[in-house]
């Protein structure tokens, strides 16, 4: 067989790019999914197949239900609130309001700011008595609550911080979309009649489906994805009341060195998010119109 | 009955002096042209009687109310917006169907009025379809569409026909007139293209510099332009504005403050008349187009066919005497004094 000179020189090409995808992606995936299968190796027992023995373990896993359970809440709060306020402040820094490039800037700060630098900020507004937000409460006679340190108040300060966080970056998305719709459009849409909310809901949201369903992927993957405040903060305390999917992964992996367990629960983990992505490409991608 | 009247509209954007004291008057029924170079004001005109824009002063009275300080919605007016303006996301039927819906009309009524439209701009088989699924000329029928089921006894035309191409855009400047006879309503459209207004408008407002230099039929905008700048702007090749001194050559006496206007079709060649040397010939097919040197000017003659002069050689012109335009030289408008014109018929060989 003749190999052309083409087909050499463009394996040739792809070579880099493809070790570091196996290297780092595809093999990693694999090895994480073959000793989910096993026991975890310890010094001279070597690891030993046990089936499905770590899911079973899984299922009566008090803190991955927890963590399971919290890491739903988690994601049904911050994807929409997240996304709300993202779609409310691009309208609004869209709109001819004066000091429109300031403003902008201001939502988009916190994307810029790296997540421990973040979760440092926000440790001194959560600090009872001292922090900002008890001081400000402390006004009305309302201080001294421990926003990190009790089970009924530390997810929810979690979450407060990565809306914070998130909804200027996917502003960012909704705003650049915003803009390029036509303003004669718009316009038209006004001379046939249709009020501000009318040509929110039937031309400027159909338009930006396409951008909502990019920042939805986005925000599912950053719901799973982004657990840095956690180790900053609170390790998953008070109580595994803050214990997220990734987080316990990260524990069981590296603080307790149950390295097979971890691997089964990183299986679990890329599953609910696969599932996610095949239900939203698969429904969704058909209702959107792309220009 | 006059259906539209504006009285001394005025449209600044910061300092600059875009529209001024706009007068307008348009009876029902009638086609008008807003035509101009650009930059004259003319899409603005169009926009501030949509409502797009806010006046800085003056009055729209439709059907006798003044529509000025309404927001667009309540003026009752439609517009075909010069890109369309076609909702990308939703059908055709439901593009056309936009403005009953959004106001709360029945889907019965919406259905009711929508087949009595397509059929005009033959959409029937269309409706279904999305904007990008169509060629321009559709798309220009489903604008049209959106526009005429609304009922507005006005619809305003932006530039409608200049993203197509030109063979469609002969078809669509038939289509486009006969239906405003047909359904006789009064459609007001903006154009830079003078052929697109004098074919189709009853009148044409010819602007410049954001003021109406004339409002009037295309046969007067042409055969009694009012300015030298509607003579300079109506006819191709423009109309020849000319010193007065020139015409001593042919023993003429013009006033020296004046200019003569004379059209390139307007000339034909004559035994002993104006003098010039042919300095280039531009054939064409069914006619041509001459430069002929005057000395200080030169000026554009056109002939029948392929004319048997050649170029370098003297070029005796005449013309009849209401073909010669006179203009003030200071002002530039036209000027109803009569110059005694040379007899060329005596100088034509017999």
């Amino acid at each position: 067989m003749k190999v052309s000179r083409n087909f050499i020189i463009s394996m040739f090409l792809l070579f880099p790019a493809a070790v570091l995808l196996i290297a780092f992606t595809f093999y990693p995936t694999v090895a994480t999914l073959i000793d989910s299968f096993f026991s975890t190796p310890r010094g001279r027992r070597p690891a030993a197949f046990v089936g499905l023995g770590n899911f079973e373990r899984m299922a009566a896993d008090p803190v991955f239900h927890r963590a399971f359970f919290n890491n739903l809440i988690y994601a049904a709060v911050t994807i929409p609130v997240s996304m709300g306020l993202a779609l409310a402040m691009a309208l609004l820094v869209n709109s001819r309001i004066k000091g429109r490039g300031f403003v902008r800037l201001a939502y988009f700060t916190p994307t810029i700011l790296p997540m421990i630098a973040v979760a440092n900020i926000w440790m001194f507004f959560y600090a009872p008595d001292y922090g900002l937000i008890d001081q400000f409460l402390g006004l009305f006679g309302l201080g001294g609550t421990n926003w990190l340190g009790q089970s009924g108040t530390a997810l929810w300060a979690l979450i407060a911080i990565t809306i914070w966080k998130l909804a200027g970056f996917f502003m960012i998305f909704y705003l650049a979309a915003l803009q390029q719709i036509p303003p004669s459009l718009l316009e038209a849409a006004t001379l046939e009649g249709a009020n501000y909310l009318q040509r929110l809901r039937r031309v400027v949201l159909p338009l930006l489906m396409p951008t909502t369903l990019f920042i939805l992927i986005n925000a599912v993957i950053e719901a799973f994805r982004l657990v840095d405040h956690v180790i900053a903060l609170t390790r998953g305390g008070p109580n595994n009341s803050t214990q997220l999917l990734l987080h316990y992964i990260y524990q069981v992996a590296f603080n307790f060195w149950d390295t097979a367990y971890a691997a089964a629960l990183s299986v679990v983990l890329l599953s609910i998010l696969a599932l996610i992505a095949l239900i939203q490409f698969g429904f969704l991608d058909k209702r959107i119109h792309y220009r | 009955m006059p259906i539209l009247t504006i009285r001394g509209l005025n449209k600044f954007w910061d300092t600059a002096h875009v529209v001024r004291d706009l007068e307008l008057e348009t009876r029902e029924g009638e086609f008008i042209a807003l035509l101009g170079p650009s930059g004259c004001g003319k899409s603005t005109t169009l926009r501030l009687i949509a409502g797009l824009e806010e006046a800085s002063s003056g009055e729209i009275l439709l059907d006798g109310r003044d529509i000025a300080a309404l927001p667009s919605a309540k003026r009752g007016i439609s517009m075909v917006f010069q890109s369309y303006a076609l909702f990308p996301h939703l059908t055709v039927g439901e593009n056309i169907t936009f403005g009953l819906s959004v106001r709360g009309e029945s889907r019965k009524v919406q259905a009711e009025k929508l087949a009595r439209v397509a059929p005009l701009l033959g959409l029937q088989a269309l409706l279904d379809r999305r904007p990008s699924q169509l060629s321009g000329g559709q798309q220009q029928r489903v604008a049209l569409g959106r526009a005429l089921i609304a009922e507005s006894p006005i619809c305003l035309l932006d530039e409608p026909l200049s993203n197509l191409d030109a063979s469609l855009r002969a078809e669509m400047r038939n289509e486009i007139r006969s239906l405003q006879r047909r359904l006789g309503i009064t459609m007001i459209f903006v154009t830079h293209d003078q052929t697109e207004a004098m074919s189709m408008a009853d009148r044409v407002a010819l602007l410049r510099e954001g003021r109406i230099e004339q409002f009037d039929t295309p046969e007067m905008l042409y055969s009694r332009p009012a300015s030298t700048f509607v003579a300079r702007f109506i006819g191709a090749p423009a109309m020849n504005v000319i010193e007065a001194a020139v015409f001593d050559a042919c023993g003429m006496n013009v006033p020296r403050s004046s200019l003569v206007g004379l059209r390139p079709e307007d000339l034909y060649p004559v035994e002993r008349g104006l003098p010039g040397r042919v300095v280039q010939i531009e054939y064409f097919g069914a006619d041509s187009i001459l430069s002929v040197d005057l000395g200080v000017t030169q000026c554009a003659v056109r002939l029948q066919g392929r004319p048997s002069t050649e170029i370098g050689t003297t070029l005796h012109l005449g013309w009849d005497a209401d073909a010669f335009h006179l203009f003030d030289a200071e002002t530039g408008l036209r000027q109803d004094i009569t110059v005694p014109q040379p007899k060329w018929t005596e100088l034509q060989p017999a």
